[in-house]
């Protein structure tokens, strides 16, 4: 079923996202109680870098060796980074297997990501100036917890509420997926998609890396690829809709702009609420509710709609 | 705007929420007129607490304040009375109802007023989709835009929808009727049994066997009626449209079977 949200502030000004998405998120773990993610814009800090990445999965068998090989690992990541000439800034350890990265580097992203993925079991989950993906398996409250995300203030963000019915529950699994290796891009996708393998092939053929066996991963890697050949964000988003089979409504992200997207027989849902201040939208108007405390007008977009904002 | 972040959803060991509730008997009867405010209560104890006031108390008239969005209120409810929400309600909202005069001061999400049997629904705001879907009886009005599939597999009754409707809108539609005041999506009335669907506005486009129909009187007769009703002023032309019934095969049969016919 899964459930996504989204919000984005007009002013352009950072606010407590983090708090806000995670309280939209709570409010419909009914949906999908398997694993939550965010994809959050903070403040660009004069050009330096974030990567969000892990080592293991939060369920992956902690065997003898497994602590060493997490140390090891660790020490690699940042050795590589270094060796492609970036200066790391600072690290944190938000979970024993899932560290943020500040770091300048002005080389190309594909190769750094690619560079970083070779450590074995190692996953880029997000790389950008200002887009940082957490996601782990839990309810949003506990990943809330676990990543401290009340401290993060940003611009705009998204979010997913996981219930598995493709793919593993596990951390590459879940939402919301990077655009590889499109700097701060990202997407959450509620619905299926019946022609995955065909573009699966398709952009592993043009140099795209997958990282999970979810449908929903192509989206992001589909709008990356489109990006990359020179359409904008809204015509790539435009574009998916006649390319992409099956049942979607998706929420993309890019550092200044969010926009969604509805399949043609409008068969997941999507509760819409504009204001002066923001744009707040969900898969229900319970989530909406959550941030907003007064009697709000909201309505659910039709089918093949394709909307954009700008922060 | 103020954040509501206090409130908590509680659950119990099994990640279940709240699975055991009592009604807070917290309404206030004035005048014949119970009034409660849901604003900190939960799905299950709204829903008690109407119950408790409609079956227990004997109130006619109820007031629920700050529904909040929240799904499956006012459900099941199967005796005539009055029922006022004071803000938007989430999906399945008065579903499976039979009897009541409610009024929705907001919107209402994916599947409102399912399998309602009778009585009257008016909603102020927006719906989602699958409005009304397998409506049997009663007046369902929604003065803004409903989602999509709106009247899917309705059964009898009329749905009433001021804004636009999306796609597939009377979708397997049987029995009853559909009047749309704005434009429709594509594939109206697709694969529809029976009935009849009224549009305003524009129609992208019409669904397998949807044809337009010949107007009588009694249409004019029930779309002024409805009109007159809900107040809402003197009605715009509407373009009718019915079944073909090009894929009525009821009688035929199957390859396998007209041999053993013969």
């Amino acid at each position: 079923m899964c459930g996504i949200a989204g919000i984005i502030y007009r002013d352009g000004a950072e606010h407590a996202i983090g708090d806000e998405m995670t309280r939209m998120l709570q409010s419909m773990k009914h949906r999908g109680p398997d694993s939550t993610g965010y994809a959050l814009y903070g403040a660009p800090g004069n050009g330096a870098l974030v990567m969000r990445y892990k080592l293991a999965d939060a369920n992956t068998p902690r065997d003898f060796d497994f602590e060493d090989r997490l140390r090891r690992h660790r020490f690699e990541v940042e050795s590589r980074l270094a060796a492609l000439g970036a200066r790391i800034h600072e690290v944190d350890e938000e979970t024993p297997y899932a560290f943020r990265v500040v770091f300048d580097y002005d080389g190309d992203l594909k190769l750094l990501a690619d560079f970083v993925e070779d450590i074995p079991e190692a996953e880029v989950l997000s790389l950008g100036h200002s887009l940082e993906i957490v996601k782990d398996l839990g309810d949003a409250e506990s990943v809330h917890e676990v990543y401290g995300l009340a401290k993060f203030k940003g611009t705009h963000g998204i979010g997913h509420v996981r219930m598995a019915t493709e793919s593993e529950v596990d951390i590459a699994g879940a939402h919301p997926y990077w655009a590889y290796p499109y700097s701060d891009v990202a997407v959450v996708h509620n619905g299926q998609l019946t022609n995955y393998f065909m573009w699966r092939r398709r952009l592993e053929r043009a140099g795209r890396r997958f990282m999970s066996e979810c449908d929903s991963e192509v989206i992001a890697v589909y709008l990356a690829e489109e990006m990359s050949k020179g359409a904008t964000f809204e015509e790539a988003m435009r574009g998916s809709l006649d390319e992409l089979d099956g049942v979607f409504t998706y929420i993309a992200v890019t550092k200044d702009e969010l926009g969604v997207a509805k399949d043609e027989l409008a068969a997941k849902p999507l509760v819409l609420y504009e204001s002066d201040a923001l744009v707040a939208l969900a898969s229900e108007e319970i989530a909406i509710r959550q941030i907003v405390d007064h009697e709000i007008d909201t309505y659910d977009p039709y089918e093949r709609e394709v909307l954009v904002w700008q922060r | 705007m103020a954040a509501v972040g206090e409130r908590q959803i509680s659950y119990d060991a099994r990640g279940l929420a709240e699975p055991l509730a009592e009604a807070p008997r917290s309404a206030v009867v004035e005048d014949g007129v119970a009034t409660f405010d849901a604003r900190d209560l939960t799905t299950r104890t709204i829903n008690l607490e109407l119950r408790r006031l409609l079956y227990e108390e004997g109130v006619d008239e109820v007031v629920v304040q700050n529904p909040q969005g929240r799904h499956s209120l006012g459900v099941g409810i199967l005796r005539r009375c009055k029922i006022t929400f004071e803000g938007s309600l989430g999906y399945f909202a008065c579903g499976l109802i039979d009897g009541p005069e409610i009024h929705v001061k907001g919107r209402v999400g994916w599947s409102a007023c399912e399998n309602m049997m009778s009585g009257v629904v008016v909603v102020d705001g927006n719906g989602g989709s699958l409005t009304g879907a397998a409506l049997r009886g009663g007046d369902l009005v929604v003065t803004g835009r409903v989602g999509a599939r709106t009247g899917i597999d309705q059964k009898g009754g009329t749905i009433l929808v001021c804004g636009s409707v999306g796609s597939m809108t009377g979708f397997m539609m049987q029995r009853g009727r559909l009047i749309v005041c704005g434009d429709a999506g594509p594939g109206l009335g697709d694969s529809m049994y029976d009935g009849t669907i009224y549009v305003a506005g524009t129609v992208k486009s019409l669904g397998i066997d949807c044809v337009p129909g010949e107007w009588t009187d009694a249409d004019t007769e029930l779309i002024e009626r409805k009109f007159r009703i809900y107040g809402l002023g003197s009605p715009p032309e509407f373009q009718k449209f019915v079944c073909g019934k090009v894929l009525y095969n009821y009688d035929s049969l199957e390859p396998a079977e007209r041999k053993l016919v013969i």
